[in-house]
């Protein structure tokens, strides 16, 4: 899924790295734990979240994540977007709660959230 | 046999926004270095949950990295309270961390266990009241 398509979706709006809107996702994953996302491992995800802090950006960075889209209107400081943008991580802001975006896009075919383990 | 590269970071106990600045420094060297994106995510991905905890439990410390030619090294020392039970410690969903942690994000007690899960070894020495040194081992062939 691109994106873009995320954006539509979600009726989001694109906070930073508007130029990589085209990009592909994956896969997905919606927490506000950090060490939750951290245990999971795929490659182009995209994380959903409603916690607001650098450690975001941080994880979403250490994790190669392309886009981190914050739910129920949480907006992220100009700091985090600035760290985001230096990593071409496109960022997102959705008015839904984190049980209906992870649904829509769920319904929409972005599935596969799967936790390596040895 | 050539000499390791060597990477030094202080880690501040008392800045959580800035926790994690030196697996994000590491991160960029490795990248660098030519190494595979899997080999630089499992190591600071590791090196990151350890940074981490040593803000949030163990008030700050040093980490080092070495990078040989068969294996990267990462060592993370602190002079905080050290680990009671490391059995406990290294269970999933184990955690000591208060509620003003945990609405910072952190807290689930997935860190150990995935640094033990990202790494292909993992030591912790520790004395109550001293402080605890973790030595995480990623193999390069
Ligand atoms: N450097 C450390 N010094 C002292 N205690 C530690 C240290 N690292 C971990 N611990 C102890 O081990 C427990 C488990 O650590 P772990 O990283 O697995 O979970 P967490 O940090 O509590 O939560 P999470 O990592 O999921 O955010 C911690 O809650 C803490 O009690
Ligand atoms: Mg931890």
């Amino acid at each position: 899924m691109k994106i873009s398509t995320i954006k539509e979706l979600l009726d989001a709006s694109v906070l930073c790295s508007e130029e990589h809107i085209n990009r592909h996702v994956y896969s997905a994953c919606g927490s506000d734990m950090m060490s939750d996302v951290l245990a999971f491992v795929k490659d182009q995800a995209v994380l959903l979240t409603g916690l607001v802090n650098s450690q975001v950006i941080r994880t979403a960075e250490m994790m190669d994540m392309v886009c981190i889209v914050f739910v129920r209107s949480k907006t992220p400081s100009e700091e985090m977007l600035r760290l985001a943008e230096e990593c071409g991580i496109v960022v997102l802001k959705t008015d839904k709660r984190m049980y209906e975006a992870c649904g829509v896009l769920f319904a929409n075919g972005l599935i596969g959230n799967k936790v390596r383990r040895e | 046999m050539s000499e390791p590269l060597i990477f030094h970071f202080d880690v501040d106990g008392d800045n959580f926004t800035s926790a994690g600045q030196a697996s994000v420094t590491i991160k960029k060297d490795l990248r660098r270095l030519g190494l595979s994106s899997e080999i630089i995510r499992r190591v600071s991905i590791a090196m990151y949950e350890g940074e981490i905890n040593m803000v949030i439990h163990a008030g700050g410390g040093v980490a080092d990295v070495r990078v040989f030619e068969e294996y990267i090294e990462i060592v993370l020392t602190d002079r905080g309270p050290g680990i009671s039970n490391i059995d406990q410690a290294m269970q999933e969903g184990f955690s000591t961390a208060p509620d003003a942690i945990r609405s910072l994000g952190f807290g689930a007690g997935m860190g150990l266990p995935n640094m033990k899960r990202y790494t292909d070894d993992m030591k912790i020495e520790t004395v109550v009241g001293e402080g605890t040194t973790i030595t995480m081992r990623v193999n390069l062939t």
